[in-house]
């Protein structure tokens, strides 16, 4: 059943058929398709009227349930980054609003709501207010395509990886008028970063995309996740994260990911303890916190398409599981994908903009295209065994060749150091 | 007005003195005083080609308070607590060096106990001041503050220790010229020695954390050298000096207090860079570990105070004495002159912040603004001593 939330023809014909579906199927199958089902109730409202109200219907109501779920994920996710980090740094986090602080992120949203709103003397006016808007809205959109569970895409555009990669780059636009509007020299030098930080790593992110493409044939992620369908021997299911490949370019991914979205090890267009707050320097109150939401929203974002590229999608990761509804898989590995992200900012220091510069130059991309070389040979040693391995052994070949050359091991190691007495 | 008119009229009007093209032209920033990791209120005026530091000029002052001129209005006895504020994280070595040269002055003896009781307290407070600056640099590094939380546990426990003994957690005012101010309570020394026993196990693991991580190895090494010759002609003192290979510690040199009774091990770096004035605070932990058991198994009876010394109305003999301590951040010295009166006729300082930071533009020079911060931060400055 390929439902096209687009396509106000089809809505009538759907309807009649989960209409029926709805007497026959079992109990899960309802839970599955519970949201979609419910958003054709609410379109047979509109039977009557013309195709356009119909489709202006369906896009408003993708719209406002994508803003809800991920407006809520972000209060949320806020929340729990606090708590989370607070359990790693040995402290309690916030416990003080509601129960166990569940309400902090309303009071942080009041707080920011009625905070002044400071636009420094000599700012480009113009350019300052509309920075946090574009940001925001370019995170937004980048949203919109990734499949949230089955026939749950809120927008299937046959390009949606490309899709995805356009609006993503526009927030490049954002953060550097942010950083020139300010008219702060803090502020231009985190703008300065960021584009250099963005523009070599979206490289990265972009190459590691192309053997998912390749193998699936399709830039449309409902034809991605749909290859990722289907287990070997009933447990083993046929995520690309489990092929050599998959996991290199997953990881790749990931690291890139994180550049993206600004999150330490890499989080130094920010660089809070060098240059302040980076293009955030001069913005307060609720523009700051567009800011945050930005930032939020780009993570949940590239970590949702993580999920559908590499670990399935919706699919559930053993066969015996798949009467659990598919959007809650899809959300429990997004999130233990921002689990990470928040483990990774409470462990590790941050990193160098030159040190950054050259691992995205020398390393991280060389491993990108080498994962588009060991996808061909898996696609055409026959997808199996011989051509995992096959491809395995290119992958590590090429690290250790990286590593050889690149030879930071010796460059930079632990010392011994002597004593007197 | 439109947009285009608006950003060029923005550009064209540069703030007074900044040049308002940037083509090729060093961009000034002034970190500080109010930035995130300044360590106070310290201020850096910085030119930059893109990321890399041309030049670096140091402001300070604006926590000047006096320090000195005070300590010539006020008895001796009177400057003892005010010394707590140089360096508010070791308040107790303070205290001790400033006894330590009235006592010179003067010519004051000083109990056995008393003086096992300065070394175990000094060397506690080594690992207050070690284990936080551990984790004040890597927060300066972007370890969004685990590591400083784990120190900040451990520091806990010890000032927990100074507070049930002095009765304050930083500001302990805890010494006098001839002693101490009061005995331990009961039970502390258990408590310490459980303090001290726990302490290894966070050094182990802090030192798993921090010294096996590449992105820390990658942003300390080979930044921020020092070398012995430059090193010895500014007088820096201290860890800082030992990274960069001198052997200088004035534990063993003048051997104050007790110390010749104690065996310890001084670390020594080779390279000088940032990385080894880390090394330096974790290993001198572990040796600091050592004095603390020794000095704790020896702890011998007997009185806190020399019953000679009346601290009250305190007048010393016409003359002049400096004493010196190796504080955690390097050599602490008190210059006083007397002239017979019950104050000093001059109190001077010599604070191992100030001193040290004195070389912070040869070391920043070439590299980027990042490296400044934990440049900075391996200096171990206290603003409170910097500018008194």
């Amino acid at each position: 059943m390929a439902f096209r939330c687009a396509r106000g023809n089809a809505i009538p014909v759907l309807l009649k058929k989960s209409g029926l579906a709805f007497l026959h199927r079992n109990v899960s199958g309802f839970l599955d398709q519970i949201f979609v089902l419910g958003k054709q109730w609410l379109l047979s409202f509109l039977a009557g009227a013309p195709d356009w109200v119909g489709q202006i219907a369906s896009s408003l109501l993708n719209i406002s349930a994508l803003l809800a779920v991920f407006l809520t994920l972000f209060a949320l996710m806020s929340l729990f980054e606090r708590k989370i980090l607070a359990r790693i740094q040995n402290r309690y986090g916030p416990n003080r609003v509601g129960p166990f602080g569940l309400l902090q992120p309303v009071a942080d949203g009041i707080k920011m709501l009625i905070k002044e709103d400071i636009v420094p003397a000599r700012a480009d006016k113009v350019v300052h207010f509309l920075a946090p808007i574009l940001i925001a809205a370019a995170a937004i959109l980048a949203l919109g395509i990734i499949p949230y569970g089955r026939n749950m895409t809120p927008f299937t555009i046959d390009g949606g990886i490309l899709f995805f990669f356009a609006v993503g780059s526009t927030n490049e636009v954002g953060v550097f008028m942010a950083g020139w509007g300010s008219n702060n020299k803090f502020s231009m030098l985190g703008a300065m970063r960021a584009i250099a930080q963005m523009v070599s790593y979206e490289l990265p992110l972009i190459i590691t995309v192309l053997p998912v493409v390749m193998v699936t044939g399709s830039l449309t992620p409902d034809a991605i996740v749909a290859a990722q369908g289907g287990y070997s021997l009933g447990i083993l299911p046929h995520w690309f994260v489990f092929t050599p490949w998959g996991a290199v370019a997953f990881i790749l991914f990931f690291v890139s990911g994180l550049v993206e979205s600004n999150r330490t090890p890499f989080d130094v267009p920010e660089g809070e303890s060098e240059i302040v707050a980076g293009h955030m320097t001069e913005y307060s109150g609720f523009k700051y916190a567009i800011f945050f939401l930005a930032e939020y929203f780009g993570m949940f974002a590239v970590s949702g398409l993580a999920v559908t590229l590499f670990l399935g999608g919706w699919h559930a990761p053993f066969s015996v599981l798949q009467f659990v509804p598919s959007y809650l898989w899809f959300f429990l590995k997004l999130g233990v994908l921002l689990f990470v992200f928040i483990w990774i900012r409470g462990t590790l220091p941050r990193i160098r903009v030159d040190q950054m510069m050259s691992f995205a130059w020398k390393f991280m991309l060389p491993m990108a295209f080498t994962c588009v070389i060991a996808a061909a040979i898996w696609h055409y040693q026959g997808r199996r065994l011989s051509g995992s391995l096959w491809s395995l052994g290119w992958i590590v070949l090429v690290y250790l060749t990286l590593s050889r050359v690149l030879g930071v091991g010796k460059k930079f190691a632990p010392r011994t150091y002597r004593f007197a007495e | 007005m439109s947009l285009s008119t608006r950003a060029q009229h923005s550009a064209v009007e540069a703030p007074p003195g900044m040049p308002s093209r940037l083509d090729g032209e060093l961009l000034e920033v002034s970190m500080g005083p109010q930035h995130p990791s300044t360590h106070g209120v310290f201020r850096m005026n910085v030119a930059l080609e893109g990321e890399v530091v041309r030049r670096l000029k140091p402001v300070f002052g604006y926590l000047h308070r006096n320090h000195e001129k005070i300590g010539e209005n006020t008895s001796y006895l009177g400057s003892m607590p005010y010394t707590d504020r140089l360096d508010y994280i070791c308040s107790m070595s303070n205290n001790w060096g400033y006894a330590l040269s009235v006592e010179k002055l003067a010519g004051i003896e000083v109990p056995e106990r008393a003086e096992y009781l300065r070394v175990i307290l000094a060397e506690l407070t080594r690992l207050v001041n070690h284990a936080s600056l551990l984790g004040f640099l890597l927060s300066d590094m972007g370890a969004w503050g685990t590591p400083l939380m784990y120190a900040f546990r451990e520091r806990e426990n010890i000032l927990d220790l100074f507070e049930s003994l002095s009765g304050s957690r930083m500001m302990c005012d805890y010494m006098r010229f001839g002693g101490c101010r009061c005995d331990l309570p009961p039970g502390w020394m258990e408590r310490a020695r459980k303090v001290v026993d726990g302490f290894p196990h966070f050094l182990d693991e802090f030192e798993q954390l921090i010294t096996g991580n590449e992105i820390l190895i990658a942003r300390t090494q080979e930044v921020g050298k020092l070398s012995a010759e430059l090193a010895i002609s500014a007088g820096i003192t201290g860890p800082g000096l030992r990274a960069s290979g001198v052997n200088y510690d004035l534990r063993k040199v003048d051997g104050y207090g007790f110390y010749p009774r104690f065996k310890f091990r001084v670390p020594l770096g080779e390279h000088g860079d940032c990385y080894d004035r880390l090394m330096m605070r974790v290993l001198e932990l572990r040796e600091t570990l050592g004095i603390l058991r020794q000095a704790m198994d020896d702890l011998p009876a007997g009185p806190i105070m020399n019953p000679k010394v009346k601290i009250r109305a305190f007048k010393p003999p016409v003359g002049e004495a400096y004493g010196r301590i190796e504080a955690p951040k390097g050599e602490l010295g008190f210059y006083l002159i007397s002239d017979g009166s019950g104050n000093p006729y001059r109190y001077r300082v010599r604070p191992p912040s100030l001193i040290n930071l004195t070389v912070l533009e040869d070391m920043c020079l070439g590299h980027t603004v990042a490296d400044v911060m934990v440049i900075l931060g391996s200096i171990d400055i206290v603003m409170g001593e910097v500018d008194r």
